[in-house]
């Protein structure tokens, strides 16, 4: 009995420390430095090529329209090319920067996360909003380091991811992070 | 299907309650209790699970009508994994290894906080968690080239 209400009150405290941890950190717009984007380098580039991508919300362009810096090769230095290829994203990126948004079923916040970003998207020229399953894309997920749903990724007009947040992120930071980017 | 998300957060307020009277009084039978409750949501649904039924006889008539709805597939996968800490809880108890039972039910508190005053529902962050690790039956990125 008194075990118990010790424990009880030991896990009162852990998950009010957690929640308050959480609210802090959920949805915050990180910078993501070049070339660490990744979790495995570029050694998971060679799944890229000629493969279709489904579950995203935009039809895909073709192979052939890849980015410029894309050719540079696997092995090379992180840094020379985009984080993520057009055949990942599924569709073409945004001429100034695109709001890539990983979901999954079980995933409440992502609804309003996919209202969000796509309004974002929508009242800035040559944003793109592009929304992945990351159950169907696990590569994709691990390589990202894609932990929780959703998470969001902003990247440049050259595939390169500058910021991250997991967690539903706030339309004002969203914003920001875009204004840094172009 | 969408549902109040207000249902839910009220049946996790109740499973916390449930939970800390499970700790402090070891009682394996209403560990037992809140398992099947679990099972309804998770079986049945959120809105006809007891604590689902309890918000909309008694609560959400004196509320207004929600701001937005969520949909139902994420907390009712989170009943599933609380299903499942009831389970662990329960064999913890019955057998006499009570740091079992106190493991899963502080577990169970935890999560049910989390869930009822901050939102957040750990059963459904697992979700993805697990599919890195244990991709199942879906097609990987590997697979599919």
């Amino acid at each position: 009995m008194t075990a118990g209400l010790i424990v009880c009150v030991a896990a009162l405290v852990v998950a009010t420390a957690a929640g308050l941890t959480w609210r802090q950190r959920n949805g915050r717009m990180r910078p993501v430095a070049a070339g660490q984007a990744t979790a495995g380098g570029t050694g998971a580039r060679q799944v890229t090529a000629g493969r279709a991508v489904t579950g995203t919300r935009r039809s895909r362009r073709t192979t052939g329209a890849e980015p410029a810096g894309r050719s540079t090769g696997a092995g090379l230095s992180t840094g020379a090319g985009p984080d993520l290829t057009v055949a990942e994203l599924g569709g073409p990126l945004g001429s100034r920067a695109t709001l890539l948004q990983f979901s999954s079923a079980f995933c409440a916040p992502c609804g309003a996360t996919r209202r969000v970003l796509a309004e974002v998207a929508g009242m800035t020229d040559g944003v793109a909003h592009l929304e992945i399953d990351a159950e169907s894309h696990l590569e994709l997920v691990r390589r990202l380091d894609v932990r929780r749903t959703p998470t969001v990724f902003v990247l440049g007009p050259d595939g390169r991811i500058a910021h991250r947040a997991s967690g539903q992120p706030r339309k004002a930071d969203v914003i920001a992070a875009l204004g840094e980017v172009t | 299907m969408d549902i109040d998300p207000r249902g839910p957060r009220f049946g996790a307020l109740i499973t916390l309650v449930v939970f800390a009277v499970v700790l402090i009084t070891g009682s394996v039978w209403l560990l037992a209790a809140q398992g099947l409750v679990f099972a309804a949501g998770s079986l049945l649904g959120m809105r006809r699970s007891p604590y689902g039924l309890l918000y909309r006889w008694l609560v959400r008539p004196r509320l207004g009508p929600p701001k937005e709805l969520e949909p139902e597939a994420p907390p009712r996968f989170a009943q599933g994994t609380g299903l499942l800490i009831s389970v662990i809880g329960v064999i913890g108890y019955g057998t006499g290894v009570t740091a079992l039972g106190m493991a899963a039910a502080a577990a169970g508190l935890i999560a049910a906080f989390l869930n009822g005053v901050f939102g957040l529902c750990l059963g459904c962050e697992m979700y993805l968690l697990i599919r890195r690790i244990w991709p199942g039956r879906q097609v990987t990125d590997a697979g599919r080239i």
